[in-house]
């Protein structure tokens, strides 16, 4: 069918004529035997062989890139330029899973300030709404990439120490860019809309 | 050493090596045929097991032997253990009277690699290829199941409707070349490509061929395992090595095939050209086994009713006319 700039392809009823009597049957088979049909699938099949353009992934060795929205495993993330827990202990989260699967400790430290004890998320309960990264007033806690969870215990994952950046691998942590953030590619993507051309 | 006990050694060497190499490549095909299939449908393949998946034959094969022998509590024991020996061993059988490369010197001796050249070798082939049918049809009645059932009133359906039409075709081949012996079929073409039969009967090779994609369950006519439909037919009782030895009798059938059309129709073993003879047959019997993989590739399969109408009234009439005229030639 053709392409046509602006106008929706639709698709059109067949409208070719199908055989009545055993006369136009029997030309139809004549004619579609002579004009070779079979021989043409042959060839289309032939060029697709000879290209070799597989769209398979080998799926443990290569990996999909995730889009910056992805919704995974939980991260709770560290400030870069001091390495301390971006977790103010607001609890804001907490309050508004909706699966209520997200637990909190805070204590009040000795500079006075809250500090987070311990921090677990119920990935039994969890639906990845992404509602806890959506309302986390400092980044905080955002949704990870790491969609293979296979371990020996199904406390793994879970637990704060899994989810806290390492101190050590600060320099790898990369900065939230703030829930809904479109892909860098996403313009390549999208077809334009009517007020772009 | 005498004639006679050379040619005992010779015949069993001779035997021998046809089962054990056949063997080899039908398991090499599976992993061509899954290659094949795979890049004209836009995938990989096996490619996880050594280097692009070539040792997925040898997990295959050790899957196969070491898989547990499953017989149904409620099935005909006897034949349900012997209807895959019929199967592969009639492929093997059939495969006793191709002649597969030229005569070539060998200690002082002229050996012929054919395992026995008798002059009714393509009656002999022919015949034997139909005994093998008896395998799924035994298999799928004797398996008490209903899909084995459908599976073996489908190979029914499938063997009277090609058989016909691979013995007429066949016949206006015979009648030009006045012989029933392959090596003869062969030596009649030796006068170039243009001696080809392919050329005098276009029409006989057509009908062949489709016979021969019939008789090897291949695909448009795998009706008899076809997957979507029936499970897997005649084998979905069986398991391990008996449902192997389903799979190896497929493809030594398949080879069968291919070395009776290049024999009877594309020139056989002859020089073509500057390719030595050896060369040119396995050129063609390569050409005509990706010729099985590129339309199971490409064309869907037809049902049990449309393999009947096309054979008994389009096919068998055309080589009915296809011997007269040949006969009115001859006159």
């Amino acid at each position: 069918m053709m392409e046509r700039e602006g106008i929706k392809n639709y698709i059109e009823v067949d409208t070719r004529t199908r055989p009545v009597s055993r006369w136009q049957q029997f030309t139809q088979v004549v004619r579609r035997s002579v004009s070779i049909e079979l021989l043409k699938g042959l060839k289309i099949v032939f060029g697709v062989w000879l290209k070799d353009e597989s769209h398979t992934l080998i799926y443990p060795k290569e990996k999909l890139p995730l889009g910056p929205r992805y919704r995974a495993v939980h991260k709770l993330l560290r400030l870069v330029e001091s390495g301390n827990e971006r977790c103010i202990g607001c609890g804001l989260c907490e309050k508004i899973c909706i699966a209520q699967c997200i637990r909190m400790e805070t204590k009040i430290d000795e500079d006075k300030r809250k500090e987070v004890v311990d921090y677990s998320i119920n990935l039994g309960r969890c639906i990845f709404c992404g509602y806890c990264a959506e309302v986390c007033p400092e980044l905080a806690i955002v949704h990870g990439g790491r969609y293979e969870n296979v371990s020996e215990q199904r406390a793994h994952y879970v637990l704060k120490d899994d989810m806290l950046t390492p101190i050590d691998l600060l320099k790898q942590q990369e900065e939230f860019p703030g829930y809904g953030a479109i892909s860098p590619d996403a313009d390549s993507k999208i077809k334009k809309t009517p007020l772009e051309y | 050493m005498s004639d006679v006990t050379f040619y005992i050694i010779e015949t069993i060497i001779k035997a021998s090596l046809v089962v054990l190499i056949l063997s080899a490549i039908a398991g090499f095909t599976t992993y061509f045929e899954r290659k094949v299939l795979a890049f004209m449908q836009r995938r990989k393949g096996p490619m996880h097991v050594g280097p692009h998946g070539l040792l997925q034959i040898a997990a295959d094969g050790i899957k196969l032997f070491t898989k547990e022998d499953i017989v149904p509590a409620q099935s005909i024991k006897p034949i349900f253990k012997i209807a895959p020996i019929i199967t592969a061993a009639t492929a093997f059988i059939a495969m006793a009277a191709v002649p597969f490369f030229p005569p070539f010197e060998l200690f002082g001796r002229t050996i012929h690699p054919i395992v026995a050249d008798v002059n009714v070798g393509i009656l002999f082939v022919l015949g034997v290829g139909a005994v093998g049918l008896y395998g799924p049809l035994l298999a799928g009645m004797a398996s008490n199941n209903k899909w084995g059932m459908l599976g073996a009133a489908r190979t029914t359906v499938q063997f009277v409707s090609y058989e016909v039409v691979s013995g007429l075709s066949i016949l206006a081949p015979i009648m030009i070349v006045g012989s029933l012996s392959l090596v003869e079929m062969n030596n009649y073409q030796s006068g170039g490509l243009l001696s080809w039969l392919i050329f005098k009967q276009p029409i006989a090779f057509l009908l062949f061929l489709i016979a021969g994609y019939a008789e090897t369950n291949r695909t448009p006519f795998d009706l008899l395992e076809h997957e979507a439909e029936i499970i897997n037919g005649y084998g979905t009782e069986y398991s391990g090595m008996r449902w192997g030895m389903f799979f190896i009798g497929e493809y030594a059938n398949m080879f069968t095939v291919a070395f009776l059309v290049s024999l009877v129709f594309l020139g056989g073993w002859n020089d073509f050209y500057f390719i030595p003879g050896a060369i040119a047959i396995i050129l063609k019997v390569l050409f005509l086994m990706f010729l099985f993989l590129w339309t199971r590739a490409a064309w869907p399969h037809i049902r049990p009713d449309q393999i009947m109408w096309m054979m008994w009234k389009v096919l068998m009439p055309l080589a009915i006319v296809n011997i007269f005229i040949t006969g009115l030639v001859i006159l």
